[in-house]
């Protein structure tokens, strides 16, 4: 590579750096989008489903050409104890119309994105490692890859490199991430023919279930997630980073414990294990977002630590945020002006979107997440509610009223006595209301 | 139907670079480490303490590259870089 001047260097071709190469190349500017991947695509992992909204923002009825798999009709939040579970489940045609959201393949979905951004006229710079950024005094100017003669230089830097951000680590925005702001989360899609998927989720044509769960992670602060594919089920756990320091197993065993559950394993039978795979998650949540722009830089999605973990939600915040990104280096390169009372503008954006208000509203989720009550949360509840429902749902000859009483009783011992239950219910209603 | 974790590491693509992208950086404090709990929380069995040469030994090519040794070591005694560009885990869904 010859020494060559760009608008903007993107790092990451993941759905934060396809979205601003493809936002600033639309509009003109010179753009290299870079990936470390054999494609974009190739190093990424999610649950997963993709959100209509933020995408649709960029790329109107995006959902007649990328490659996705089922249309998410029906959500069931699950409770899981060893043996049982309550859960809660979704369905209605409302829901699904407009679509709201598809499962997908990011090594599929994530080379197509960026093929988006590279029509409207991004260079691809793939296989290729930024493995630091160039600097002039307090002013990003540029990066440097591992191919020979490597060093692109640029107006603007975007880092969009995921949640391990070497780049933002040595750009010193973010201290390295503590064990607790992080979840590794274990993956496997099993192959199934597609009408044995229809019939164990009651599915027709494209129609796709999704079922979160939570509880039965060894008592350790994990969620699971299921996801039908076309002829697969995605089915994976996220075990906070320390915890799983802490409990001394390994991450797949976790997998597996949850894969044995009576529910669970019957919805699963009889597949084969298509591909496994393990992948960071940020969990920090609000009070982990760093400074999101500097002289020359900005700097968006996982890197940024921009998951809601609450809903699930990742790809569709990263989207935005490159976005975003992407908007302000237009006006920048308009002005002429790369410094950082200029990108402070995605600042600003960032502040009055979803990212920032969400990201607030469940600020406290990680102090609950991470704290002591996470043993009641995950440990103890789930399998007390279990019972209790079971108690109150058998006819057993005793009295309704008595069966009302008792499950309020099991609760509140769970908890360890009704100031404990009534601090963890309000410490819950507070970490999802700022 | 648990598969075991080479069965399960056999289903995901690889390049592999010819050098490590993971280095330990002293094992002496990977001798002295009471804990190693590298052994445990690693999605792809990386790691492995040999008793006999008081040495850990890193299976690098079957990294995911997640990046949970880069912050679970507690001693940060793991060198942690990416692989070359191109080369290491190449997911075919993902
Ligand atoms: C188990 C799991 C389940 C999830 N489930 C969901 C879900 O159901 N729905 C949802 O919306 N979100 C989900 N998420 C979150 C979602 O995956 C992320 O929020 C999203 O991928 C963030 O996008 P990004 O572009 O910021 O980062 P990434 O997708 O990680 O992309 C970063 C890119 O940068 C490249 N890169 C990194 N460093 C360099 C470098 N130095 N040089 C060159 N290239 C580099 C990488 O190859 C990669 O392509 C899940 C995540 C996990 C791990
Ligand atoms: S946890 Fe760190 S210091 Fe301990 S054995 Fe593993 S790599 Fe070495
Ligand atoms: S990056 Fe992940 S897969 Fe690779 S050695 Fe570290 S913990 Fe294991």
């Amino acid at each position: 590579m010859a020494e060559e001047r760009f608008d903007c260097v993107v790092v990451g071709g993941g759905p934060a750096g396809a979205a601003a190469a493809y936002t600033m190349a639309k509009a003109g500017l010179k753009v290299a989008l870079i990936d470390r991947g054999e494609f974009p695509g190739a190093k990424n992992v999610f649950g997963g489903v993709l959100f209509r909204s933020q995408l649709e923002d960029l790329l109107p009825e995006f959902w007649k050409e990328a490659p996705l798999e089922r249309l998410i009709v029906e959500e069931r939040l699950m409770l899981l104890d060893e043996q049982g579970m309550v859960t809660l489940s979704h369905r209605n045609p409302g829901f699904a119309d407009p679509p709201n959201s598809w499962s997908a393949m990011r090594a599929q979905f994530d080379a197509w994105f960026a093929g988006k951004a590279e029509k409207a006229g991004a260079v691809p710079v793939y296989q290729t490692t930024v493995t630091e950024l160039l600097q002039e005094g307090d002013r990003v100017v540029g990066v440097r890859t591992d191919r020979e003669d490597g060093d692109l230089y640029a107006d603007i830097v975007i880092v969009a490199d995921g949640v391990n951000s070497l780049l933002g680590k040595a750009l010193g925005v973010h201290r390295e991430w503590q064990p607790d702001e992080v979840s590794l989360g274990v993956k496997e899609i099993i192959h199934l023919p597609r009408n044995v998927i229809e019939s164990r989720f009651n599915l027709e044509g494209n129609e796709g279930a999704s079922i979160e769960f939570l509880g039965d992670t060894l008592g350790m602060t994990g969620l699971g997630f299921l996801y039908t594919n076309k002829e697969s089920i995605s089915i994976g756990v996220g075990i906070m980073v320390n915890d799983l320091q802490k409990a001394r197993v390994k991450p797949y065993a976790v997998l597996d414990h949850v894969k044995q559950h009576p529910y669970i394993r019957k919805l699963i039978a009889g597949g084969e294990v298509e591909e496994y795979a393990a992948h960071l998650i940020p969990e920090g949540g609000f009070h982990s977002m760093p400074p999101l722009a500097g002289n020359g830089w900005m700097i968006c999605g996982d890197a940024a630590q921009m998951v809601n973990a609450v809903n699930g939600e990742g790809t569709n915040l990263a989207v935005l945020s490159g976005r975003l990104a992407g908007e302000t280096a237009i006006l920048a390169h308009v002005r002429g002006d790369y410094s950082l009372g200029m990108l402070d503008h995605y600042n600003e954006s960032i502040r009055a979107s979803i990212v920032f208000k969400d990201l607030k509203k469940y600020s406290g989720i990680h102090g609950l997440l991470s704290g002591p009550e996470r043993r009641v949360l995950f440990g103890k509840l789930p399998g007390v509610l279990n019972e209790s429902i079971s108690d109150y749902m058998s006819v057993n000859g005793i009295t309704k009223e008595e069966k009302q009483k008792m499950l309020i009783h099991q609760l509140r011992d769970a908890a360890g006595g009704n100031v404990e239950l009534l601090r963890l219910g309000l410490k819950g209603w507070r970490a999802i209301n700022r | 139907m648990s598969a075991s974790i080479e069965e399960r590491l056999y289903t995901i693509r690889y390049k592999a670079d010819e050098q490590s992208h993971l280095i330990v950086k002293d094992q002496e404090v990977c001798a002295q480490c009471p804990s190693k709990d590298c052994l445990f929380f690693c999605p792809a069995d990386v790691y492995d303490w040999d008793e006999g040469t008081r040495t850990l030994s890193i299976a690098y090519e079957n990294c995911v590259e997640c990046g949970t040794c880069r912050l679970g070591c507690s001693e940060q005694n793991i060198e942690w870089k990416y692989p070359m560009g191109g080369y290491g885990i190449a997911y075919k869904l993902g």
